[in-house]
């Protein structure tokens, strides 16, 4: 296929490995976390790690935006469902994350609420003007790459003068979840997470630029590439980390020439900007509060806004207790350092968001991995018990 | 002397503009009329026309094998068939996959109240013309009609019985390390052209569906390869869920070469676009072999020589694994695990 067998050429591929094992260091390791859970789904898919020598480290970050979806959100999305009248239009992942009392929007679907899965924001739209008769809600969630089309769409809907229209905003910001995971006590001080690099990601900065990222560079001296998410993308990635990190370098580098430039979309910034506003702090999972993290709509906006239309009150809900998603989303732990992963916790039945979304550490693991460490066992009943 | 008796009339089936009622379920005259009108005109056989609630078949030689499966699909009409078609190559498929002869079929139809007598007609045709290019006759049937809002149009079940010939002994758990696996053509071109067909995913493509009967193929397999050890046709939860199954029957493990996996470039880019794996997207007209090292030539050469297997390929091996995994080789040279499928397939958001 053109534009993408490019890219997932096995020969080059081993070229980039060889090259990259020529140049790594045996007397150090390489700790690189790729933001994205689209990279660590990258990786796991296409076998990446095995072509790599053991001194690079992956450190899966928290860029998956279903993954750091709090349970509060989810159960707000349902309430929004179940009012009658009502269709809540979402992307398809998110129809599977656990929300409290053991229900997800697929569940509450079939339970009778109208969920519907889209494809785009512009068909949340559509399906408004098409039924004027119902109340129809797009739950927007996901990072800079899809807050400009949820932007759009608000803009059109009030241009339309749609009144049976809302969004329930869930946007969130990448720079400040990365900057949130420099500050945090393990990575500053206590250095229980080894962290030299970051993978960031490249659809993000089509929008936002790459500038964005000198800051943590220059402040945190750590390297930053800008990557695509085709396997030859993240192994050359990969490469210009380890030459940086050998060279005492911390730059913010663009791997992905095709699309992102230093400046990013500006009119999709401005469109963002028009809409939505920064909310003073919000909670992620795995990450917990976070300042200035995630955007709303702003007052201008706010009859489209299904917050202030429904009424909603957000209230934040614990993880279950085995669940070890937080310290995963954080570098903290690695996915089979979880008691419940692959045991009660699988992709058929998640206890937490990281097995939810194939994007999601423990379900990339869990789907791509397991034959590596073959914990593929039947959970024991204890373990059931425990997280019961 | 004349008689009182008025002659029956009764005016024909409206099939241009007429609809399903509840009365063609209902036991009375208007389902006899459409019995007779449409299901024993089109499917066209001895038995139907005996009218009875049952078909008298004569006892075959041999093993009979039976298989069930009930058609939902949405769109009814897709490129390359249509509910009626699929409903007849997927039973007969199942049938196949014991080495057998199929000899005879059952449908049972649902249909939902306000639906197109036209677009009923269309499906039992091209049922009927799927049945009689396979080979194996309608001999008995149902139709139920429920409420409007309780049916998503029509739904159809079929029943299919076979008779596997002497010696032959195909099953799911018979692969042993060291065996080939083989499929007969190109993954995923039915599940992305019912794909391409559903609302709000509107794409332009050429893919049409693979929908096949395919005894004739696996006959003449076995008659190449004696050995063939199991065949089955990897519908639902595509080639991925077959693999797994398999290596789970056999207790074994299961490889495969990414780079030997015969997909077309349509249905990859369609997958790409949509944020599918073409693993997983379900096929109607494959199947997978799995046969002794030594047969492999003789199973590739019986399957090529087949319409249905032109695009037949090498794609794997079986091996010893404790843990049953599915396992890919990537063409990066790197490994990963092919699982199951979780629920349904859903595109990643960003």
């Amino acid at each position: 296929m053109k534009y993408v067998d490019e890219f997932r050429d096995g020969r080059l591929a081993r070229r980039l490995a060889a090259a990259i094992a020529e140049e790594t260091r045996s007397d150090r390791r390489y700790h690189i976390m790729e933001f994205c859970g689209g990279h660590t789904h990258a990786i796991s898919r296409y076998g990446l790690r095995d072509l790599l020598p053991d001194t690079i480290r992956f450190i899966h970050g928290p860029g998956c935006p279903v993954c750091v979806l709090p349970i509060g959100c989810i159960d707000n999305a349902i309430e929004i469902a179940r009012h009658p009248d009502t269709v809540l239009c979402t992307y398809g992942d998110t129809l599977r994350v656990p929300a409290s009392g053991g229900i997800s929007l697929l569940k509450a679907k079939a339970a009778g609420a109208d969920v519907r899965m889209v494809y785009s924001a512009m068909d949340a739209l559509a399906l408004a003007e098409r039924h004027p008769e119902r109340e129809v809600v797009f739950f927007a969630i996901g990072f800079e790459t899809t807050t400009p089309p949820t932007a759009v769409v608000v803009q059109a809907a009030e241009a339309r003068g749609l009144t049976n229209f809302s969004v329930f905003c869930n946007h969130v910001l990448t720079p400040a979840a990365i900057q949130n995971i420099l500050e945090s006590p393990e990575v500053r001080e206590l250095g229980t997470v080894p962290l030299d690099a970051f993978i960031g990601p490249s659809h993000v900065s089509a929008v936002i630029g790459s500038r964005p990222y000198e800051y943590f560079a220059e402040e945190y001296q750590k390297p930053v590439v800008i990557s695509g998410f085709e396997p030859l993308d993240v192994l050359q990635s990969v490469l210009m980390l380890v030459r940086q990190l050998n060279e005492g370098r911390f730059e913010v580098e663009n791997q992905f020439i095709r699309a992102v430039n230093r400046d990013g979309n500006r009119q999709a910034q401005r469109r963002v900007a028009e809409v939505f506003e920064l909310r003073k702090s919000s909670e992620w999972r795995g990450l917990g509060e976070v300042p200035y993290g995630a955007l709303r709509i702003r007052e201008r906006y706010r009859d489209f806004d299904a917050e202030h239309r429904f009424a909603l009150r957000y209230r934040s809900v614990a993880d279950a207790k085995a669940c070890e998603c937080g310290a995963i989303l954080r570098g903290l732990k690695q996915p089979w350092d979880c008691k419940v992963f692959g045991t009660v916790c699988t992709p058929e039945n998640p206890i937490g968001s990281c097995m939810v979304s194939a994007e999601g550490a423990c379900s990339a693991y869990y789907t791509y991995g397991r034959f590596r460490d073959g914990r593929a066992g039947q959970p024991t009943r204890e373990e059931v018990i425990h997280v019961q | 002397m004349s008689s009182n008796v008025k002659p029956g009339y009764v005016r024909p089936v409206d099939f241009r503009r007429g609809i399903v009622d509840l009365a063609h379920g209902g036991g009375g005259r208007a389902m006899s009329q459409l019995i007779d009108e449409l299901f024993r005109r089109e499917f066209d056989n001895p038995w139907l026309d005996q009218g009875n609630d049952n078909a008298l078949l004569a006892r075959p030689e041999g093993r009979l094998v039976m298989a069930t499966d009930s058609h939902v699909v949405s769109p009814l009409f897709f490129p390359g068939g249509d509910i009626g078609s699929l409903s007849v190559h997927g039973t007969l498929n199942d049938v196949a996959m014991s080495g057998a002869r199929p000899v005879a079929l059952s449908a049972g139809f649902i249909l939902e109240e306000g639906f197109p007598l036209a677009d009923l007609r269309r499906i039992v045709q091209s049922m009927a013309a799927a049945a009689r290019d396979a080979g194996v006759p309608v001999v008995t049937g149902d139709t139920k009609v429920v409420e409007r809002g309780k049916g998503d149009g029509v739904f159809i079940n079929t029943t299919g019985i076979g008779v596997v010939p002497e010696g032959v002994h195909l099953s799911g758990d018979r692969a042993r390390p060291g065996d080939a696996i083989l499929v007969n053509g190109t993954l995923g071109d039915h599940g992305v052209a019912i794909l391409s067909q559903r609302e709000g995913l509107s794409f332009g493509t050429g893919i049409v569906s693979d929908s096949a009967a395919l005894h004739g193929l696996v006959a003449d397999m076995l008659a190449n390869a004696p050995g063939l050890r199991c065949l089955r046709d990897p519908t639902r939860g595509g080639l991925a869920a077959t693999l797994n199954e398999l290596a789970r029957q056999s207790q074994v493990g299961l490889v495969v070469e990414e780079d030997a996996l015969p997909v077309r470039e349509e249905v990859k880019a369609a997958c790409e676009l949509l944020g599918l794996d073409p693993l997983y997207v379900a096929n109607e007209g494959k199947l997978v072999a799995i046969c002794p090292s030594g047969e492999v030539e003789a199973v590739l050469g019986a399957l090529r020589a087949h319409p249905l297997g032109r695009d037949a390929a090498v794609i794997g091996r079986v091996v010893e694994d404790p843990h049953h995994f599915v396992r890919m080789e990537t063409s990066f040279g790197g490994a990963r695990n092919v699982d199951w499928l979780a629920g349904e397939q859903l595109p990643r958001i960003c």
